[in-house]
C-alpha cells in the first residue's frame, strides 16, 4: 500500500554551506529495509526537484536504522547568501517525510 | 566518570540554560558553543571598531552570574566565546568576576598571516568550488582554523576555572575534559571518536533532549523548562547522554538518533582535527529513563590538514514583504509580484538573484507544500541580492508603492522599507596542520 514516509520514519535536517543534510530514521529498526528500498538518492533528488540543483548522495547507518542524505546546491547559495525563508534547510527533513512510499502489509506487522 | 554538559548551542541560545545546568544537579564541566560559521566576520568587524571587542559578549556576564557556584563546586567552564579576541574576552570575565582564573587558547586566528601563507604557496582553495582564494583576497574579513581538543586540554591543566578559545571544532569543547581527566593520547583513535561522537550529540544543546525533534513531538514534556544535555563519560569510552532530573524534554533513542545524523555528511568519515569518527560503528541502548548509552565507537587517524573557515564580503541583499487578504489572496500576491518585477525591469535593474515566495503557501516547501484551496491571507516575500549596493537600494523603494498602485488589500507594511544588508559569505578551505601553532595563556 502507498503511504507517506512519515508513517515509518522521523527526520532531522540542517546545512553546511550550500549543502542540505537530511537524516531519515526508521521509527522501528524493523522498518530499515523499507527505507533502504524505497528512499533512494534518485527518488529524493526527484522529490525535491528545482529546490535542489546539485547531486544527492545517500549514506547508510544500519546501526541506527537511519539514512543520511547530502544534497548539494540545495539552499540558494546557503547561509548568508540565500534569499529563502528556509536558508538552512531546517524544514527539508519534514518535506522528505511527505515522500510517498510503497509498503507491503507484512512489513508493518511487527511481532 | 565525569559529567560534561552543553548549555549553549549557538550565540543567541536560551540565556537561562547554562544557569539551570549549574543549579539543577551534579556537573563537572560546562561547555558553551557560541560560534556559527559566519559569526567570526561579525566579531572581526566589532574588533575593528573597538580593539576591546570581537568576542561573544553574552559570555562574561554569564560567567559572572555562575562564578560563585562553579568555584565552590569545582565546575569548569569551557567556551569558544573568544571569537577573534579571546584575550579581551578573558579580561572582561576577570573584570566582572575577579575570583575566576581564566586560561585562553590562541593560534586559530590566521587573518594576520594570510598573505604570508599565500606567498609560501598555500592557495586556500574553496573546498566546495575549488576556486583559489586569490580572487577574493581583498574581500576577506576573517580566517580561522578549526583547532582540536588537545590545546583545550592543555589549558585545563593550568587549573583555570574558565577556558576560553576562539574557533575550535564544536565537539572539541566536550572532548577536551575527557582527554584531560582520562589521559587519552593523540593515537587513542577509538576513545577520541567516542568523545567526538558524544560531543556532537550535545553540541547543539537541547536538540539532543527533545528540542526540534520530529518523533512524537506533541508528547515532548515541558519545552518551556527543557533540560540541556549532559554526557556521563567514562575512561573506557562509554558515553551516557542524559539531562538533569526534574527538567523538561526527554532523552530517548529517537532524540539522540536525530542529533547523531544532524549535519554529519559521510557518517563513516566525520572529520575533526583530532580523529576521523565512524558514526556507523556505535551502538545505542536505553539505560533507564532519560538515559541513552553509546558504546563501540571507532575512529581512524586524524587528517594532516585543518579546516579553515574564512569569510568575505560578497555584496548586498534585501527582502521585503506585503500581505494580501482573502478573497483571492494568492492571486493578488502573484499579480503584485509581477508588478514589482515589471517595474524593476523598466528601470533596467539587474540582480544576481530575485527570489519570490508566497508565505503561507509555499515558502518552506515550494512545490512540495500541500495545496490550500483558499488561503485567508498570503504574504508576498521578495528578496534580491547583488554584488552592487545601488540596485538593491532601489529595490527597497519598489514594494510599498503597491499599497496604493497595485492589487487590493495590501497591508502588513508597518516595518517600512526593507533593510539593505551586507552579505558576508563563507569560504571553507584547508591548510596543513603544522602551520597552525596554538598556545595557552593564563590571564591574570
Amino acid at each position: 500500500m502507498k503511504m507517506p514516509l512519515s508513517q515509518i520514519a522521523h527526520a532531522r535536517s540542517g546545512d553546511k554551506g550550500d549543502v542540505s543534510n537530511i537524516g531519515i530514521i526508521a521509527l522501528l529498526p524493523e522498518y530499515y529495509p523499507v527505507l533502504l528500498r524505497e528512499v533512494t538518492a534518485e527518488r529524493v533528488k526527484a522529490h525535491f526537484g528545482a529546490l535542489v540543483k546539485g547531486a544527492v548522495t545517500r549514506y547508510e547507518l544500519p546501526n541506527l536504522a537511519a539514512l543520511n542524505f547530502v544534497m548539494e546546491q540545495a539552499l540558494d547559495g546557503g547561509g548568508t547568501l540565500s534569499l529563502r525563508t528556509d536558508a538552512q534547510g531546517k524544514t527539508h527533513g519534514a518535506a522528505l517525510l511527505a515522500l510517498e512510499i510503497e509498503v507491503k502489509t507484512d512489513e508493518l506487522a511487527i511481532d | 566518570m565525569i559529567r560534561i554538559a552543553n548549555g549553549q548551542g549557538f550565540w543567541g541560545d536560551w540565556l537561562e540554560a547554562p544557569v539551570r545546568l549549574v543549579h539543577g544537579g551534579p556537573l563537572d564541566y560546562l561547555t558553551l558553543d557560541y560560534l556559527a560559521e559566519v559569526t567570526m566576520s561579525i566579531l572581526q568587524k566589532q574588533r575593528k571598531a573597538d580593539p576591546n571587542l570581537g568576542y561573544a559578549q553574552d559570555f562574561p556576564p554569564l560567567a559572572a552570574r555562575i562564578a560563585q557556584q562553579i568555584r565552590e563546586r569545582g565546575i569548569r567552564l569551557i567556551a569558544n566565546a573568544g571569537g577573534v579576541n579571546p584575550i579581551a574576552c578573558a579580561r572582561e570575565v576577570r573584570r566582572l568576576a575577579p575570583e575566576l582564573r581564566v586560561a585562553v587558547v590562541l593560534g586559530d586566528d590566521l587573518m594576520d598571516r594570510l598573505d604570508e601563507l599565500m606567498q609560501s604557496g598555500h592557495e586556500l582553495r574553496n573546498i566546495d568550488t575549488g576556486e583559489s582564494l586569490a580572487g577574493i583576497r581583498s574581500a576577506v574579513q576573517s580566517a580561522n582554523a578549526y583547532i582540536g581538543a588537545f590545546p583545550l586540554a592543555e589549558a585545563l591543566r593550568t587549573g583555570a576555572n574558565v577556558v576560553i578559545t576562539g574557533r575550535c571544532a564544536d565537539a572539541a569543547l566536550a572532548l577536551a575534559p575527557m582527554i584531560h581527566e582520562f589521559g587519552w593520547t593523540p593515537n587513542d583513535w577509538n576513545l577520541l571518536a567516542a568523545g567526538v561522537i558524544a560531543g556532537h550529540v550535545i553540541e547543539c544543546g537541547a536538540q539532543a533532549t527533545g528540542g526540534n525533534c520530529h518523533a512524537d513531538w506533541q508528547t515532548t514534556p515541558d519545552f518551556a523548562h527543557i533540560g540541556y544535555p549532559i554526557i556521563e563519560a567514562d575512561s573506557g569510552g562509554t558515553m551516557v547522554i542524559t539531562k538533569h532530573e526534574n527538567t523538561g524534554g526527554r532523552v530517548t533513542l529517537a532524540t539522540v538518533k536525530e542529533q547523531l545524523v544532524y549535519e554529519i555528511g559521510d557518517p563513516r568519515g566525520y572529520m575533526t582535527p583530532d580523529v576521523v569518527a565512524d558514526f556507523t560503528s556505535i551502538q545505542l541502548q536505553e539505560d533507564g529513563p532519560d538515559r541513552v548509552r553509546i558504546t563501540g565507537a571507532e575512529g581512524r587517524p586524524r587528517p594532516d590538514t585543518l579546516k579553515v573557515s574564512l569569510s568575505y564580503r560578497y555584496g548586498w541583499k534585501a527582502t521585503g514583504t506585503l500581505v494580501y487578504s482573502a478573497p483571492d489572496a494568492l492571486a493578488k500576491a502573484r499579480a503584485a509580484d509581477n508588478v514589482v518585477r515589471q517595474r524593476l525591469a523598466d528601470l533596467g535593474l539587474q540582480f544576481a538573484k530575485i527570489h519570490t515566495e508566497f508565505f503561507g503557501v509555499n515558502a518552506c516547501h515550494a512545490h512540495l507544500a500541500p495545496r490550500i484551496a483558499k488561503p485567508a491571507e498570503v504574504q508576498l516575500r521578495i528578496g534580491v541580492r547583488d554584488a552592487r549596493k545601488e540596485p538593491v537600494e532601489r529595490f527597497t523603494r519598489e514594494l510599498i508603492p503597491l499599497v496604493l498602485s497595485g492589487p487590493p488589500t495590501a497591508t502588513g507594511y508597518g516595518e517600512g522599507r526593507p533593510q539593505v544588508r551586507e552579505v558576508i559569505a563563507y569560504w571553507p578551505a584547508l591548510v596543513p596542520r603544522n602551520i597552525v601553532r596554538t598556545r595557552v595563556e593564563v590571564v591574570a
